[in-house]
């Protein structure tokens, strides 16, 4: 092997001479294209995680930053319990940063690595690293600060509940889309045509979906008192359920049991354009004086909230995603904008303890009124003047914010 | 008891949620797989009451002769032959070649296809009410969209190729997208985040329980 090696190191200046010739070309393919070793390869416990990774790093070869293309890739080996290397992944080369994550270990086995880097035909390993175990850590403190900012805002919004129970008087905006619930089920009675809800298409496991429902728990009250037919298609099963449910316990509690019916709420399909089929079906069929459009929407927002508008309903969309609102603005006529959504139930309560949640919002949304601006001047003045300490705080807050 | 346990059990899932995301370690490191396979339990037993019911619905308009009862037969029959198409295919229906496949592919997808479509001719609609200079916030709505969308087409950079680069319509259109309607995005998502947070904790402490039909 030293001797192929020096053999081929010698002709490496000749290269250029053994183009023409048949036997150098032959001899210019099974030539070593040597390569230096990374150096300073630290395997490290990869912080606050449950005890399943190791993270690498190294520093690459340094034929990897003189010459681009000589090193093809960096592979990374492992050994475990001090058995044979097992060859772990190739990571490309020119990407960076030279680092690699070795996932699913088990913590009562051993690590060390090598990593190699590897030319045409060559392999330069580095030095092993000391062998060591992932550790599992009680708490992941890379999430220290976010923790803090959920208690201060988790605490306000108890606090503010608190303070309602206690008879404080809070203030709450007016929501136009909330306020027009009235008229919109009055307009539905008044027409003699039912009440469309659409609660989105995602499953009860979906924060919108709850919304949407616990909307439902008021509207249908409302609709149980004025005596107006509600119908409400889902696209999941779960959902139907629940929904029925809480549509069952808004006429028990109006006193109109026996107008419930299971046909209120019922099921089409998962799948979402045949479901969007299905509920568009119903629009033009039975022209409902008023639809809700309220929970999770993605593409077919669009496409209901036209049908409402074509058949002349009355609209009241809402949806947590930003990129359906301006859909919902376009066709609907009221929109719960973001929020908007998850303060109805709690707006058309009138709870005070309800009300009370709102309130410690308020609280978050001066802390992140807060760190934006400081965060807008310290990057606009780190920037143009490249102070350090602007820079130190942009940083800073980036951790704070960060879900890492 | 039935509106102490749906709670209760809303409360504890809840909690461990959030203690899972700040704890790594067992049981909690665990708990999101868990949680998982129960709700893909639930939902399993779930679909079967909801496919008897859209059966049971669509069974009642055909023998009523309801109004639409066609579209009810249509329902009824087409579910009985991807059913019985799937089920004599075993467990294998997916694979190409199958019948299941063929009306997969030939039909469901055109169908739905279509349906997405439709989506292009509504987004027109819509954006001719929506871009009408009505009010001053209209007509900032306007021309924005006016040069977002000239900026995303070839012809937009020809009409300002004689501009300096960074300055054509084309660049106007992505200064738009990045910053002001980046800001607009990032403000509604931080309402959106501590809506959340904020249903959330009404939800796990019992507050809010309009969703399990308990509100007043």
């Amino acid at each position: 092997m030293t001797s192929k090696l020096f053999l081929a190191l010698l002709l490496l200046p000749f290269s250029g001479l053994a183009q023409d010739d048949p036997a150098g070309v032959d001899m210019l393919d099974t030539a070593v294209v040597v390569v230096a070793p990374p150096t300073s390869v630290i395997a490290v416990d990869h912080k606050y995680d449950k005890g399943e990774r190791i993270d690498l790093t190294w520093v690459p070869s340094i034929d990897d930053q003189l010459v681009e293309g000589k090193v093809l890739a960096y592979r990374i080996y492992r050994i475990v319990n001090d058995g044979g290397p097992q060859l772990v992944a190739d990571v490309a080369t020119g990407v960076g940063p030279y680092q690699y994550a070795d996932e699913d270990l088990h913590r009562d086995s051993i690590y060390s690595y090598y990593v190699a880097a590897v030319s045409s035909n060559y392999e330069a390993a580095s030095t092993r690293t000391a062998p060591m175990s992932p550790q599992r850590e009680w708490m992941n403190l890379d999430r220290k600060w976010l923790f803090l900012i959920a208690l201060i805002v988790g605490g306000s919004v108890l606090l503010f509940i608190t303070a309602a129970r206690r008879g404080t008087k809070l203030f709450v905006r007016k929501i136009a889309g909330l306020e027009a619930v009235d008229e919109a089920v009055g307009r539905a009675t008044e027409m003699g045509r039912p009440i469309l809800f659409v609660p989105g298409i995602r499953d009860m496991d979906d924060v919108q979906t709850l919304a949407a429902l616990t909307i439902l728990g008021r509207v249908s009250r409302v609709i149980a008192d004025y005596d107006t037919r509600i119908f409400m298609p889902t696209s999941r099963s779960l959902v139907m359920t629940a929904g029925r449910e809480t549509v069952k316990a808004a006429y028990q509690a109006a006193g109109r049991p026996d107008k419930y019916s299971d046909d209120m709420v019922t099921y089409y399909t998962d799948e979402q354009f045949g479901y969007v089929a299905a509920v568009d079906g119903v629009m033009v069929r039975e022209k409902p004086a008023t639809v809700f459009l309220l929970g999770a929407f993605f593409a077919e927002s669009l496409i209901l909230a036209e049908t409402g508008n074509y058949i002349g309903a009355i609209q009241i969309g809402g949806t947590a995603r930003p990129a359906q609102l301006p859909f919902f603005i376009a066709a609907c006529d009221f929109t719960l904008i973001g929020e908007e959504l998850f303060a109805a139930s709690a707006y058309l309560s009138g709870e005070p303890m309800q009300l009370g949640s709102l309130k410690g919002q308020d609280v978050g949304k001066a802390i992140a009124m807060i760190a934006i601006i400081v965060g807008a001047v310290a990057i606009t003045i780190g920037e143009a003047w490249d102070v350090e300490f602007m820079h130190d705080i942009v940083t800073w807050l980036s951790g704070v914010f960060s879900t890492r | 008891m039935r509106r102490e346990v749906p709670l209760l059990i809303t409360a504890v899932v809840g909690i461990t949620f959030v203690v899972k995301y700040f704890v790594p370690h067992f049981p909690f490191n665990r708990m999101d797989a868990w949680f998982a396979d129960w709700f893909s339990i639930v939902q399993a037993c779930a679909i079967v009451l909801g496919a008897l019911n859209l059966l049971k619905l669509s069974a009642l308009k055909v023998i009523g002769q309801k109004s639409g009862w066609g579209y009810a037969l249509v329902i009824i029959l087409s579910f009985m032959l991807i059913t019985v198409i799937g089920l004599a295919e075993g467990s294998d229906y997916r694979d190409p070649g199958t019948s299941f496949d063929w009306l997969y592919v030939n039909m469901f997808i055109p169908l739905s296809a279509t349906m997405f479509s439709i989506l292009a001719f509504f987004v027109a609609s819509a954006s001719y009410r929506a871009f009408r200079a009505r009010n001053y916030e209209a007509t900032v709505l306007l021309i924005a969209a006016f040069f977002v969308m000239i900026g995303r087409v070839p012809v937009g950079d020809v009409i300002t190729g004689f501009m300096p680069e960074g300055y054509r319509f084309s660049d106007l259109a992505i200064w738009i997208m990045d910053y002001p309607q980046t800001a607009g995005q990032r403000a509604i998502m931080i309402g959106i985040g501590l809506g959340v947070v904020s249903t959330s904790l009404r939800v796990i402490l019992g507050i809010e329980r309009a969703h399990i039909g308990t509100g007043d």
